[in-house]
C-alpha cells in the first residue's frame, strides 16, 4: 500500500508540502488535475503498453477511463483547457497520487499507489534556460528534502535525432529508425538487418505484385493495385485507403530494389547507443563516433556541453554524474534533454526523481502549435525512503 | 459447501459442456446432476466425495485462481488471458482434445502490403502519419494481444474492446485489424480477413487444470490422481 502507517503518511504529506512550497516560491502555480482521466489520451499518447500498468476501466456510461498513471499528461491537458491557443507561458506544480498496476504484485519499491510531486513548464521559448531551470529545481528539491548522497544521470533524445538526420540514408530508413527508436527490441532487429545488409523478404504474392510496381508513378501504381484487387475479388474494406496500401507496396518494392543502406550505419548507431559514462567523456566518445563517420552533429553536441557548463556554473557537481545515450527511450513523448536523480546505492530503475523535455506532446493533445515543454516529477515514497537511509 | 468437499468445475453450457460430459462418460465417471436436471451441482458416477460445479468457462478460471475449486475444465485461451501469473495459480494436468481454437491476428485481405507481424509496425507508422491516430485492434483478448504484440515489437496500436462480432469491426470502421478466436477460418474468410503468417498467438484447447491455491491434503491428491488416471485411460 502507499502509506503503510499513519506516521509514514504524515511524513509523506509533510515532505510533499515542503516540495510544493519550494516549487511555488520558485514561480510555479499549484494545480490539481483530476485523478480520473479519459483512457484514450494515455493509450494514444503513451501507447498500449500503458494498459499493462494502468488501471483502465469502463464506467456505467460505457466510457473508458483510467486512474492517472502519471501527471504530465493530466497537467498538459489542464494547460490546454486554460489556454486553448497554447500561446501563454505557464508554470505549474502539483502533488498527488498516481496509480500503476504491478502485474507481479505490489511492493515497497513498486507500489500500486504512490505520490508524485512535480512541475511542468510550458511555452518557455528559451529552451536551454528552461531545461536548466528544471534540472536545478530537481536537485534543490531532493536536497531540501534532506537527501545528501545522490547521483545524476542525463540523456538527450535530440542527440539521437541529430545523428540519424546526419547519416546518409534513404528517407524511408530514416523514418523507420525514428519510429523504431522507441521500440528497443524491434530497433535492435532492424539494426541487425542493416548490419547484415539484408533485404526484406521477397517471397509471397504481395512481393511479386510489389515487384511489378517498382518504378511506376503513384497514380499508375494505384491503378495496378486496384486492378489486382478486382481480379482477386478482394473488396477494399476498412479505413486504410487504396493509396496507403499502394504506398506500403511501393515501400516494399523500393526496399527490394534499392541498395540497402551501408552496413556501417548500424555500427555507428550501435556504438552511439552504447555510450554511457562521465558526462564530458561521454560527449568526447559521441564526438569521436560522429567524426569517425564523417557526420556533423556539432550543434547538438554543443547544446549538451553548454548545458553541463551552465550546470557547473550554477553549483551542480558533475563529478558523480553520468550521461547515457539510452536514457529516456521508454517514454515516447520525450524529445530532448532527459535526466534522473538516483539515491546513493539505489538501482537506476528506481530513481527518486526524473524528467525531461517533451515538445511534441501538447500538439499531439490538440494544441494548435508546437509548445516547448519541460518538467520533472519526484517519486515521493522513494525520496522519503532514500532520505531515511541517508541519515 | 463443506470445506472438506473436493470440487471439480465443469462448463455449464454449449459444446464445451457436451464434450466434457462425453469425456467423463467414456472414462466411466458419468456426470450426474443432483436434484432437478437444470441444477448447478452434480456428482461423478463411481466416485463418492466429488462435488461437480457447473459454471461458465471464464468463471472456472476465477474459481481456480482463488483456489475455491480443486480441478476445473476450461479453455487455455481464457486461462492465459485472465491470469497474469499463470504458473503460480494453476497447473495444466491434461489437454482434453476438444474445444480447439486458435487465437490469431487477422487483417483485411486488401492489405496486400502486410503478411507478417513485422509489417504491422511499418503500417502503424504510416497510419499514424496519414490519420493522426494509432491503428486500432478489436479484441476481447486484451492481455494476450498486448503481450504478443510487445514480444513482436509492435507498439503503434491501441486496443478497442470487443465483446462480440469482432470479425465485423474492420469493415464497419471501428477497428483496423482484429485478434480473435477461430477454429475453421470460415468466419474470417467471409469477412475478408487474413491471418498473418506468424500471427497465431495461441493454439488453444480445453484442459483439465488444478488450482495451486486449493486445499491439497492426501485425500484430495488421491481423488485428483484417480480422476486424471480415469480421463487418461
Amino acid at each position: 500500500m502507499a502509506a503503510e502507517s499513519a506516521r509514514k503518511f504524515e511524513a509523506l504529506q509533510a515532505q510533499a508540502r515542503d516540495l510544493l512550497d519550494l516549487f511555488a516560491r520558485t514561480g510555479y502555480e499549484p494545480v490539481a488535475p483530476s485523478i480520473l482521466q479519459p483512457a484514450d489520451v494515455f493509450l494514444d499518447q503513451i501507447g498500449e503498453s500503458v494498459r499493462g500498468r494502468t488501471y483502465v476501466f469502463t464506467d456505467l456510461a460505457g466510457d473508458e477511463l483510467c486512474l492517472r498513471p502519471d501527471l504530465t499528461v493530466p497537467v498538459s491537458r489542464l494547460y490546454l483547457e486554460r489556454h486553448p491557443q497554447a500561446d501563454t507561458v505557464a508554470r505549474y506544480c502539483y502533488n498527488g497520487p498516481t496509480f500503476r498496476f504491478q502485474p507481479f504484485g505490489a511492493g515497497r519499491t513498486h507500489p500500486r499507489e504512490f505520490r508524485q510531486a512535480g512541475i511542468e513548464c510550458f511555452g518557455a521559448v528559451d529552451r536551454e534556460s528552461a531545461d536548466l531551470e528544471v534540472i536545478l529545481l530537481a536537485v534543490e528539491s531532493v536536497r531540501s528534502a534532506g537527501l545528501r548522497e545522490f547521483g545524476l544521470r542525463f540523456g538527450d533524445i535530440a542527440l539521437f535525432y541529430a545523428l540519424i538526420n546526419a547519416l546518409d540514408l534513404p528517407e524511408r530508413w530514416r523514418l523507420k529508425l525514428h519510429h523504431y527508436f522507441w521500440r528497443p527490441a524491434s530497433f535492435h532487429a532492424l539494426l541487425g538487418r542493416l548490419a547484415r545488409g539484408e533485404r526484406p523478404d521477397s517471397d509471397g504474392p504481395a512481393a511479386a505484385l510489389a515487384g511489378t510496381l517498382a518504378g511506376e508513378t503513384p497514380e499508375r501504381a494505384e491503378e495496378l493495385v486496384a486492378a489486382y484487387l478486382e481480379e482477386q475479388a478482394i473488396p477494399l474494406a476498412g479505413s486504410r485507403s487504396l493509396s496507403e496500401i499502394t504506398e506500403g507496396l511501393l515501400d516494399n518494392a523500393a526496399d527490394l530494389r534499392a541498395e540497402p543502406p551501408p552496413k556501417e550505419v548500424a555500427t555507428v548507431i550501435d556504438y552511439f547507443l552504447a555510450v554511457a559514462g562521465p558526462p564530458r567523456e561521454a560527449m568526447d566518445q559521441v564526438a569521436m563516433i560522429g567524426k569517425g563517420a564523417g557526420l556533423d552533429i556539432d550543434a547538438a553536441l554543443d547544446a549538451v556541453l553548454r548545458r553541463f557548463d551552465r550546470l557547473e556554473r550554477d553549483g551542480v557537481d558533475l563529478g558523480r554524474a553520468t550521461f547515457a545515450t539510452e536514457l529516456g527511450r521508454t517514454l515516447e513523448y520525450y524529445s530532448g534533454m532527459v535526466f534522473q536523480i538516483e539515491g546513493a546505492g539505489m538501482d537506476q530503475t528506481e530513481p527518486v526523481a526524473g524528467g525531461g523535455r517533451y515538445d511534441g506532446l501538447l500538439a499531439a493533445l490538440g494544441a494548435p502549435r508546437e509548445v516547448p515543454a519541460v518538467g520533472l516529477a519526484v517519486h515521493t515514497e522513494r525520496l522519503l525512503g532514500a532520505v531515511e537511509r541517508d541519515s | 459447501m463443506e470445506s472438506s468437499s473436493f470440487i471439480i468445475a465443469v462448463p455449464s453450457k454449449g459444446r464445451l459442456k457436451e464434450q466434457a460430459a462425453e469425456l467423463f462418460e467414456r472414462a466411466g465417471l458419468g456426470l450426474r446432476a443432483r436434484g432437478h436436471e437444470r441444477g448447478y451441482r452434480g456428482r461423478l458416477e463411481g466416485i463418492d466425495d466429488v462435488e461437480v460445479e457447473y459454471t461458465s468457462a471464464s468463471e472456472i478460471v476465477h474459481q481456480l485462481k482463488a483456489g475455491r475449486v480443486h480441478l476445473g475444465i476450461t479453455g487455455e485461451d481464457l486461462v492465459r488471458e485472465m491470469l497474469a501469473d499463470v504458473d503460480a495459480k494453476v497447473e495444466f494436468l491434461k489437454p482434453l482434445g476438444f474445444g480447439q481454437a486458435d487465437v490469431v491476428v487477422a487483417v483485411p485481405d486488401c492489405w496486400l502490403d502486410v503478411s507478417r507481424m513485422a509489417d504491422l509496425e511499418d503500417v502503424a507508422a504510416q497510419f499514424s502519419r496519414a490519420h493522426g491516430r494509432r491503428l486500432r485492434v478489436a479484441t476481447k483478448y486484451l492481455n494476450l494481444t498486448r503481450r504478443f504484440f510487445a514480444a513482436n515489437g509492435v507498439a503503434g496500436y491501441r486496443i478497442v474492446e470487443s465483446a462480440g462480432a469482432t470479425e465485423a469491426t474492420p469493415a464497419s470502421g471501428t477497428a483496423e485489424l482484429i485478434v480473435d478466436i477461430t477454429s475453421t477460418g470460415t468466419t474470417l474468410k467471409a469477412n475478408h480477413l487474413k491471418i498473418l503468417e506468424d500471427g497465431v498467438i495461441l493454439q488453444s484447447q480445453a484442459h483439465l487444470l488444478a488450482a495451486r491455491g486449493g486445499s491439497w491434503d492426501a485425500r484430495a491428491m488421491a481423488l485428483r490422481n484417480t480422476i486424471v488416471k480415469a480421463l487418461s485411460a
